[in-house]
């Protein structure tokens, strides 16, 4: 590849940057003066995109209507940021940051679905802009010209808001807001007003950025997690809180994929790399390193000694099963064993479908519940493990060893995964699970080659002695008891004190000699396993798998079952999935919009139980022991 | 010739963004000895109390636990090398029992705390029970460590802190954030398990009534600096000492 070329692809990589600057700015922004991360904010750079697309539409051709449209778009989302500040987020601002970030995450289901019913699943080609619809000669080139004014307008925007935070009265407040927010709101800050005029201007950013990028990239579904995810990866590489860190890091991910794609495949010891191919890694890799060596990214300060509200339930007495427990457990799996006798197949299935997400939601309930790590990409492992096994399946291996294969693979994924969420804490831990799992889906959903991209994979299907409905139950069932008695065993074993141990105090548990990096991290390759295994079984159940499989959507079904069933109790994974397969089952067949209706399935649980569904069924449980002196 | 001091502390200097928190520290403690350490705020205790537990590495100089030199270790290695400790705020493990706490404690210890499948509730009840009993919480044992009182807390923190026959136990402002009869109970346990085990004592305090009722000797610090290494009484006359607390010169 020759130097211009070179040089040319850096250029889109700089075009490139600007958008995604531009996004997390506005995350940053209002992470700083809010404390919260707004996982939604993807979404309002999609609805951005598809707004410009609408006003373009409406306003007609000329330069005046297409910015105009682009500055509508921005200020509809604008207001789309307050609505949910308003509504949603001002009643959760003392609640427990896992609830906080569960609740935008229904945001973002709610907000996919109103795009699926206003603009369709066709992607919406973005205009040609006025006067800058041509390409530039450089170095005999043609470089396109809206690249460049992309280019500039990156700068532009970090110069204005640097100017903003700066030298401005609203800038001193933000920046005061951010540094001590019940200081602030002593010395007279309204707090309401400012919270909703940062929502105001981070998310109008995000429209802002998302209309801009309509030219370059057609409006699509799949928009707001893909660039949520990259946000992520910017604001922890550029440091959370850093509007001058977003812009860097913006630039050095720009540059790299920019790179990748530059290079091309490349001959490299005799093995072809397919850099382009690598993009998605790539990144990952200038988060992994940049990670190792400044944990708190590049411009970063230490977090601020968050108040970070736990969920009641992680306070309450942890009581190790004993023989009731136990009984109760035989009764039921026994019970369950029955269950072919009397029910249809459609049932059977259903009952599989339970199972299944019981032992994925137990996997999740073991590092939220006894780790205290919050997993906002949990079906990753999932994913891993049903794609491992299906393609050693596909590969000729028997199925027992293909379903074994599934933990092994999963659990390779969560220690590569674990080695750097152990470093971290609170809403950086959920950024980075959720990047990363983004990141294994948008690998999966590309390398067609192996993975069937979005296709995915078809024919997987067990033997004849499993191939009945009933009996492929029985097996799962089997299985999962099994799973779900060693989760167990291993959640009160001295391994799930001293987790347990690390999560109530990680100074304490330092302090009595426990390792407790190196004890969250075998947690979490733990728990890995234990979802891969799910992962394995439903990939057998269905006969095919797909990238859906392993969906950040994927991800949030698992943490509403353990909200549900709550963090402690033994039986809340089997509760809460079953509660939640059945109604995502009524939900399917009532509407095509069942991903909207889940997503107000959890702004209700959220907003009726702002301690956590589990929270609230432990204050009404009578208490086994005097507590008070 | 006697055997080399539990813990010695030998010119030790940290500095936070060029301030020199501690200049040239150093002093030892013995075993079976209660030592204090203390001085007005910002002398530089908390800094010096950091590098001995491994929360910070010094810039400059040794810490030796028992003639090992231990400078820099982490809190988990310090621990593991014989290192108890309490901490300001108590720090206890809310979601278990009192007991489940010190089993916890002793499982780490014993090199158990990783295994999968074993129990570990109930595992060493009498060791537990025991412990418990020298912290004088015996009655406690069941009881849900999340709910307990503030100054049940701290004995616990006590008990966590012998789980691993400490060569050294470190307890930085012990009474802090307790009722006056607590204080000296809580100190007066510590020192009679201290005599007793020969554990060197070395801790923080702000009441002063608690450090001259308690410690055998005492380490005054002022600006980063030691003005101060004497017994009690010593110090209580000392010219120095008077002049920094009581701002007479």
């Amino acid at each position: 590849m020759t130097l211009t070329a070179l040089a040319l692809q850096l250029l889109n990589g700089l075009a490139s940057a600007s958008a995604l600057f531009l996004v997390a700015a506005g995350l940053t922004l209002i992470f700083g003066v809010t404390r919260v991360v707004n996982f939604a904010h993807g979404s309002l750079f999609m609805l951005g995109a598809y707004l410009a697309w609408s006003f373009g539409e409406a306003f007609g051709d000329g330069v005046a209507a297409h910015w105009a449209s682009v500055l509508a778009a921005a200020a509809v989302v604008a207001l789309v940021g307050v609505a949910i500040e308003a509504l949603l987020l001002k009643r959760l601002y003392a609640a427990p940051e896992l609830l906080q970030l569960t609740a935008t995450f229904g945001v973002v289901l709610v907000v996919r679905d109103a795009a699926l019913a206003l603009w369709g699943a066709e992607d919406k080609l973005g205009p040609r802009v006025p006067h800058l619809d041509g390409t530039v000669q450089i170095a005999g080139r043609a470089i396109p010209e809206y690249d460049l004014f992309l280019i500039v307008v990156g700068p532009v925007v970090l110069v204005t808001l640097t100017w903003l935070v700066t030298r401005t009265r609203f800038g001193t407040l933000i920046r005061a807001a951010s540094e001590n927010r019940v200081l602030a709101s002593a010395l007279g800050v309204r707090q309401a007003l400012l919270f909703s005029a940062v929502f105001a201007l981070g998310a109008g950013l995000a429209g802002l950025a998302g209309a801009l990028q309509l030219p370059r990239e057609p409006a699509n579904l799949n928009m707001d997690l893909a660039v949520v995810a990259e946000a992520f990866v910017v604001t922890v590489v550029g440091g959370l809180g850093s509007i001058p860190g977003a812009f860097l890091a913006a630039l050095i991910i720009g540059l790299v994929k920019a790179l990748c794609i530059g290079l091309g495949t490349v001959e490299i010891g005799g093995v072809a790399v397919a850099f382009p191919r690598l993009t998605l890694v790539a990144e990952f890799v200038v988060m992994a390193v940049v990670l190792a060596v400044k944990p708190h990214g590049l411009l970063g300060a230490p977090p601020p000694v968050l108040a970070s509200t736990p969920l009641p339930e992680q306070r309450t007495l942890v009581l190790v099963p004993g023989r009731r427990a136990a009984v109760a457990a035989a009764v039921l799996f026994g019970a369950l064993a029955l269950l072919p006798a009397v029910v249809d197949d459609y049932l059977l299935v259903l009952a599989t479908d339970v199972l299944v997400a019981t032992l994925f939601a137990a996997s999740l309930q073991f590092i939220m519940g006894p780790g205290g790590m919050t997993s906002f990409g949990h079906a990753a492992y999932f994913g891993v493990g049903a794609y491992a096994a299906a393609l050693a399946f596909r590969h000729g291996w028997p199925m027992p060893a293909a379903l074994a294969l599934a933990p092994v693979a999963a659990m390779a994924a969560a220690v590569l995964l674990g080695g750097f969420a152990v470093r971290l804490a609170g809403v950086y831990l959920a950024m980075l699970t959720l990047a990363f799992a983004q990141i294994v889906w948008s690998i999966v959903y590309q390398w067609d080659a192996v993975t069937g991209g979005s296709n995915g994979l078809v024919g997987i299907w067990p033997p004849a002695l499993l191939a009945h409905r009933a009996s492929y139950y029985l097996f799962t069932l089997a299985i999962v008891g099994s799973a779900l008695l060693l989760l167990a065993r291993i959640a009160h074993a001295p391994f799930g004190f001293a987790l347990r141990a690390a999560r109530d105090s990680s100074l304490r548990a330092a302090a009595i000699g426990v390792d407790v990096r190196a004890t969250q991290w075998r947690a979490f390759a733990l728990a890995g396993a234990f979802a891969g295994l799910a992962g394995g079984l439903f990939a057998f159940s269905k006969g095919s798998i797909s990238p859906e499989t392993l969906a950040i959507p994927r991800s949030v079904d698992a943490l509403v079952m353990v909200l549900l069933g709550g963090l402690n109790a033994l039986a809340g994974p089997l509760l809460g999935a079953a509660a939640f397969t059945w109604m995502q089952d009524e939900l399917a067949r009532a509407t095509d919009y069942w991903r909207a209706a889940t997503g107000v399935v959890i702004l209700a649980i959220v907003l009726l139980f702002p301690q956590g569904i589990g929270g609230a069924l432990a204050r009404l449980r009578p208490r086994r022991r005097p507590l008070a002196t | 010739m006697s055997a080399a001091p539990v813990l010695a502390v030998e010119r030790l200097s940290k500095s936070f963004d060029g301030v020199r928190a501690v200049r040239d520290v150093s002093f030892r403690v013995s075993a079976g000895e209660l030592c204090a350490l203390i001085g007005p705020n910002g002398a530089g205790k908390t800094t010096c109390f950091n590098c001995v537990n491994g929360q910070l590495v010094p810039d400059e100089g040794r810490v030796w636990l028992a003639g090992v030199n231990v400078t820099g270790r982490p809190p988990r290695e310090m621990a593991l090398a014989g290192v108890g400790r309490t901490f300001q705020v108590a720090a206890t493990f809310a979601s278990m029992t009192v007991r489940e706490n010190v089993e916890v404690a002793l499982l780490s210890h014993a090199g158990h705390g990783e295994a999968l499948l074993a129990r570990a509730s109930g595992a060493r009840r009498a060791q537990a029970d025991a412990l418990l009993e020298r912290a004088g919480i015996a009655a406690l044992a069941d009881r849900h460590c999340g709910a307990l009182p503030y100054g049940d807390a701290k004995r616990v923190e006590l008990a966590l802190a012998l789980a691993g026959n400490p060569k050294l136990l470190l307890m930085d402002e012990p009474t802090a954030g307790m009722a006056h009869a607590d204080r000296d109970a809580i100190m007066a346990t510590a020192a009679e398990l201290a005599r007793r085990d020969r554990v060197a004592v070395l801790f923080t305090e702000h009441d002063m009534d608690v450090v001259f009722g308690f410690a055998d000797r005492i380490v005054v610090l002022d600006r980063g600096r030691v003005i101060a290494d004497a017994p009690p009484d010593v110090v209580r006359a000392d010219a120095n000492v008077q002049a920094v607390y009581l701002g007479t010169a």
